[in-house]
């Protein structure tokens, strides 16, 4: 799992029907002190996450358990909103 | 799942039996801006998308979780067609 910022939605009409009625959020993936680490992706919502929420994301295939029973086609899910990080100083 | 837009097709007549009818499409990720991001990589379409469309495409193991490539030997999908991309902002997250 990893940290995003949430930075925008997708919206499509014409989709595999496992998306139907599930929200596409647009992310920039962060490092713990909240650096972006790499380049934007798409990742299916399965908890409300909103506009501008840190949140954890999961990637690979596990993405789509979070949605069991029902077969989302996805390899990227959104699994928490975090409240905060907490990071102890390196010695 | 990233963004890509739909810059060519490929044709092929000798391949797996799960590939038979399939739409194998060439596809140029983007970054939500649109602009070009990596390299293009062929996948298989599952929504009849076209030429110039932006999409949505999904990799790895996930691809086959689509009806049209259920035990297919396939490693990206098509899996929706983008109406409209809204972004928050712009700066630093």
């Amino acid at each position: 799992m990893n940290l995003a910022r949430v930075i925008g939605r997708i919206v499509s009409t014409h989709k595999q029907d496992g998306l139907a009625g599930r929200k596409l959020l647009v992310l920039a993936p962060l490092d713990a002190s909240r650096k972006q680490t790499g380049p934007p992706l798409v990742a299916v919502d399965a908890i409300g996450a909103g506009a501008a929420e840190l949140v954890l994301y999961v990637r690979g295939r596990e993405a789509a358990h979070a949605f069991l029973p029902d077969e989302v086609p996805t390899d990227a899910g959104v699994v928490a909103i975090v409240d905060h990080v907490t990071l102890e100083k390196a010695p | 799942m990233f963004l890509a837009r739909i810059v060519g097709t490929v044709v092929a007549t000798r391949k797996d039996d799960r590939l038979e009818g399939c739409k194998l499409l060439i596809v140029q990720p983007l970054d939500p801006a649109g602009k070009d991001s990596g390299q293009p990589v062929v996948a298989v379409d599952t929504v009849s998308a076209g030429y110039t469309e932006t999409v949505l495409v999904v990799t790895g193991s996930s691809a086959r979780m689509t009806t049209r490539t259920k035990d297919a030997p396939v490693d990206a999908a098509i899996i929706g067609i983008v109406d409209t991309v809204t972004l928050d902002r712009t700066g630093a997250p």
